[in-house]
């Protein structure tokens, strides 16, 4: 029989809190970087999105890093929660000691780590979310966004649908930030083309829980002549089997956000729907160089194809590398003064890191969606510069909290 | 006209598919009295076999598609089976609900193993050969499909009640249900009964997923998706009754068919507003009877709580000591994560409070926590209050959230009680969710942080370690005040309360109010500790987490809830940054657990390990028998 005394249990304890404080030696030359997403809420998205950036990662450090040091990733799982992903921001800060933090998915996510990185002053550069309120209402010195938001795309689409005769339009958007936000701005969009715009009706399903039976004979029964979409993933495929089979697409012209990017498209097969307008990602046809070469390489190394989660992921560790190199230290406040205007080779193309709202002028390629060999495809696409689709720096100003 | 035809119709496919998924928690539920988390998870491998399974078949043959549905139920019907005999039967003598911290492992395992075997991409399978297009009513094309499941629901209705009515095996069920006991005595094996009974179940949630697949993507958040709404229909239906499981589907799908015209985002709430109103109205559902009274011993407690002995305060002062001295070692990051640790201690106490000492099971505790949570932050970015203001504010809006919710809940008992809580703690959050001029939506409220004296890692360790740890002690407290003895009354034995003149609606009125209030404070901490609030801080996931902190600790100990919110918490953090495999490792770890320890780590300790401490110095045990 093991009698333990006060004094012992006091030892251990002393031991073991000692012994979980000390964690892993400090990295001799490495630079560390944080990084965060949502691997098990979202792994369509999230899993091609972590091998384009251990791609860009192991090409950075076979041309010998940056500032002659090679860089390191430690990388978090968040599960899609603001509250896991800030402990994880927290222990890559203060334990990981990384110089800046990059990923996010969901944009309540992005927006958590937006602010601890101002609360902290890290540098945070956001590769995913797409509110606008992470660069503009909400946005911060400390934050960094590289893809289109909500607002760029929605105009991209609007530019094109504005010039169609309908004039009865329906939405339906996932009930939550990214899908209200994406029918408002497109709202917005349109109705600085065309004041006579009617909008006769709107579906707000629950993510991921779509009702897509009575959701689409809603819509139907509101007879619109085109409409907007801004559901993806599960919702997206029984939105689109409900509304081939009721016939709620026949004769209706139909704009969808996201519905070309690989992630969302693919899984529909052979019912991808056909003559959408849509914003995407046409892979198998882009002939820029720089997306060649990328496009190599990541089938060399993965075997498989790039989604468009792969492209932001790659070209976000490329906009890391680009701002610790440009800034020549890992020092945050040399880290932000590099990063605003600084210009960064993406797979898209170059891409400028607006100085006035710390947005990237990453596009978007849109185009008209179609079938070919049993797949859906983007036809008829061009590359939407994202720089066109920005406010300009002045109204950037009324935007931001603090100018 | 024409429309509310076809949509009636829309709502009545949508209630088949809802209906064949719950009537299988249904039976499970009534006969063996386990809440099965897993249901969820069978019925997303129910969508996930049939898919893998309806290529190759068609291929194989024509029609080979209406083979491969019935397949896939059976083989989920096997996977039931596996989970049944290895797992629950070990634990079937187990405190009640603990049962569901079993199926909550099996959750996360089948989470992982869905995304290792299926890969992350939605899968969206073949559509039914034969009924791919649409038929024509009244002018509107409408699914030839969704036919073919309006017909199934009404259809497997019939079947389970020949099952139940007409046949000897089904008689024995029913009789289970009443008085397992003496059906025990009657010479019936009661294991083989419920062995066969969760076959069943499970075979019809795989069957319901199976019958997804020509309608939906088959996608790995299937389960999570499912899970709650089968629930909302089991109890307004009335725990046990298939034919009520089938009414509330078809109230819910029609509802929601109709719901979204009028009000397009109503499907966020429309499920929980039903189960609250028909709740306060109909305590047992539409169609519930009310319990037998069961006979097992297992639910209560088998001996009354006391005081700490002296020896484990010494403990208790020592670890208090430690974690005093604590910053002189750790880093911050360390104790920032000890603070969390801390806070969710407390909320679990408060949970514990509940559902413990007071006997009433909370599905929904997270509502008090997010109050909590909305109520600090609210009160510091709408009414600029600063940090020491602010947090009062938290607890207040907890208590008087759970003062209403709590006037509705006591009226009701056991699950119904629980589920009760879950809607209101559901319509708290889709409040926060929707309202977005106030709580910023699901962007949440930002730049909630700490007054200065208070930010660094340390100050704030200190701080959490003060209030929660002082409001551990003070629930502590409460137990052995005349009050916590009152409530303890009420729960074993309400009759002989009420005899004695204690009023049991107002003790457990004020259970609510002094939980909430607790769980609220540990909401207002951790509002500050991360800096923001989202709405998730009211979400289902969280109450789950709490359930599961107090039922790995033991529901029957008052130390419990701590060791379980620290072993839980301290799992889930430092997993998630070791490996992408952490649902499966801490699904793996509860599970042995559960079975390790079948009345929580802190309850295995007192009963097998605190009797060898206490015994009196010099007390040899004796040699060979006595």
């Amino acid at each position: 029989m093991i009698i333990i005394d006060r004094r012992q249990l006091l030892l251990a304890g002393t031991a073991l809190a000692a012994a979980l404080a000390a964690g892993p030696a400090g990295a001799a030359e490495s630079i560390r970087i944080g990084e965060i997403n949502s691997y098990s809420g979202l792994p369509a998205f999230t899993l091609p999105y972590r091998n384009g950036w251990q791609l860009a990662l192991a090409q950075i450090n076979e041309r010998g890093g940056v500032l002659g040091r090679p860089l390191e990733v430690i990388s978090r799982d968040d599960g899609g929660k603001p509250g896991d992903a800030l402990t994880a921001a927290n222990e890559l800060v203060a334990r990981e000691n990384v110089v800046l933090l990059m990923g996010g998915f969901f944009s309540h996510v992005g927006l958590a780590l937006a602010d601890f990185a101002a609360q902290k002053r890290t540098l945070y550069i956001a590769a995913e979310p797409l509110t606008d309120a992470l660069v503009w209402e909400k946005g911060n010195r400390y934050t960094f966004r590289l893809r289109p938001s909500v607002s760029m795309q929605a105009a991209m689409l609007a530019e094109e649908a504005a010039k169609w005769p309908a004039k009865r339009w329906a939405t339906v958007a996932p009930n939550y930030e990214y899908g209200k936000s994406a029918v408002a701005a497109f709202k917005a969009a349109m109705a600085k083309k065309r004041p006579d715009l009617e909008w006769v009706a709107e579906q707000w399903p629950t993510q991921n829980k779509i009702d897509a039976g009575p959701t689409v004979q809603a819509l139907a029964q509101a007879n619109p002549e085109a409409i907007f979409n801004v559901t993806f993933g599960a919702d997206l495929a029984q939105f689109v089997r409900e509304g081939e089979t009721r016939g709620l697409f026949k004769g209706r012209e139909v704009v969808s956000l996201l519905t070309g990017e690989p992630e969302y498209l693919d899984p529909l097969k052979g019912e991808a729907p056909v003559g959408w307008l849509v914003t995407g990602y046409p892979w198998y046809a882009i002939e820029a160089t720089a997306h060649k070469a990328f496009l190599e390489a990541y089938q060399a190394k993965f075997n498989d194809y790039p989604r468009l989660g792969s492209v932001v992921g790659y070209a976000a560790m490329q906009a890391v590398a680009a701002i610790i190199a440009k800034a020549g230290s890992t020092d945050t406040e040399k880290m932000i003064a590099a990063a605003e205007g600084i210009v960064v080779e993406t797979p898209l193309g170059p891409v400028t890191f607006r100085a006035s709202d710390h947005q990237a002028t990453m596009g978007a390629y849109v185009g008209r969606t179609a079938l070919k060999d049993g797949k859906g495809v983007m036809v008829d696409w061009h590359y939407a510069d994202g720089a066109a689709y920005l406010p300009s720096p002045e109204e950037v100003k009324k935007l931001r909290p603090g100018g | 006209m024409d429309f509310l035809v076809i949509q009636f119709l829309n709502g009545l496919a949508s209630a088949s598919a809802l209906f064949l998924v719950a009537c299988g928690l249904s039976i499970i539920f009534g006969v063996m009295r386990i809440v099965n988390f897993a249901h969820g998870s069978f019925y997303m491998l129910g969508a996930y076999i049939a898919y893998t399974l309806a290529g190759p078949l068609m291929d194989w043959m024509p029609g080979g598609f209406w083979l491969a549905l019935p397949l896939a139920a059976l083989a989920v019907a096997m996977i039931g089976a596996l989970v049944e005999i290895t797992l629950l039967r070990r634990i079937y003598r187990s405190p009640e609900l603990f049962q569901l911290l079993a199926t909550f492992g099996i959750v996360l395992i089948v989470q992982d193993l869905v995304l290792i075997l299926w890969g992350p991409q939605d899968r969206l399978g073949p559509r039914a050969p034969g009924l791919e297009g649409a038929v024509n009513i009244l002018g509107s094309p409408f699914p030839a499909y969704d036919l073919l499941l309006i017909g199934l629901g009404p259809l497997v209705l019939l079947g389970l009640t020949l099952l139940f009515r007409r046949t000897r095996w089904g008689v024995r069920v029913r009789a289970a249900t009443q008085d397992r006991e003496m059906v025990e005595a009657l010479g019936i094996r009661q294991d083989r009964l419920f062995t066969a009974v969760f076959i069943l179940g499970a075979f019809l949630a795989g069957l319901g997923g199976a019958v997804q697949l020509p309608r939906a993507a088959v996608h790995h958040a299937m389960d999570l998706e499912i899970i709650v709404e089968t629930f909302v229909v089991v109890v307004v239906g009335g725990l046990g009754s298939v034919a009520g499981a089938y009414l509330a589907a078809v109230l819910l799908g029609v509802l929601n068919a109709f719901g979204i015209v009028v009000f397009p985002q109503i499907s966020l709430v429309l499920a929980f507003l039903v189960m609250a109103v028909v709740l306060v109205v109909r305590p047992l559902g539409l169609l519930g009877r009310p319990e037998a009274a069961s006979r097992s011993t297992t639910g209560l407690w088998d001996t009354p709580i006391r005081p700490m002995a002296r020896g484990r305060r010494d403990i208790v002062f020592v670890l208090a000591l430690v974690l005093a001295v604590l910053p002189v070692f750790a880093g911050s990051y360390l104790l920032t994560v000890f603070s969390e640790v801390m806070i969710f201690a407390l909320f679990a106490c408060s949970l514990h409070f509940l559902m413990g000492v007071g006997g009433m099971g909370s599905f929904g505790h997270a509502a008090y926590f997010g109050l909590g949570a909305y109520g600090a932050a609210l009160a510091m970015t709408q009414l600029g209050l600063p940090m020491e203001a602010a947090a009062f504010a938290g607890p207040v809006l907890a208590a008087a959230g759970a003062l209403v919710f709590g006037w509705f809940c006591v009226r009701l008992t056991g699950v119904y009680l629980a589920m009760l809580t879950l809607a209101f703690a559901q319509i708290t959050w889709a409040i926060a969710f929707q309202w977005d001029s106030v709580t910023g939506g699901d962007n949440g409220i930002l730049g909630v942080w700490p007054s200065a004296w208070a930010t660094s890692a340390a100050a704030f360790y200190y701080l959490t370690l003060l209030v929660a740890g002082g409001g551990i002690l003070l629930l502590r407290q409460f137990v052995f005040a005349p009050f916590g003895m009152g409530l303890r009354a009420c729960r074993d034995s309400p009759l002989r309360a009420d005899a004695i003149g204690i009023d049991r609606a107002a003790h457990q009125r004020l259970a609510f109010v002094v939980a909430g209030a607790f769980a609220g404070i540990a909401g207002s901490l951790y509002a500050f500790l991360k800096g923001s609030v989202f709405p998730d801080v009211l979400a289902i996931p969280l109450s789950v987490d709490g359930l599961v902190m107090v039922l790995l600790g033991g529901l029957q100990t008052l130390t419990g809830p701590v060791v379980g919110a620290a072993v839980y918490k301290v799992m889930r953090v430092f997993l998630a940054s070791w490996t992408d495999y952490w649902r499966l490792i801490i699904g793996i770890v509860i599970i042995a657990l559960v079975v390790a320890f079948p009345r929580g780590i802190v309850g295995y300790i007192q009963q097998r390990i605190a009797p060898l401490l206490d015994r009196p110095e010099g007390d040899q045990p004796k040699a060979g028998p006595p």
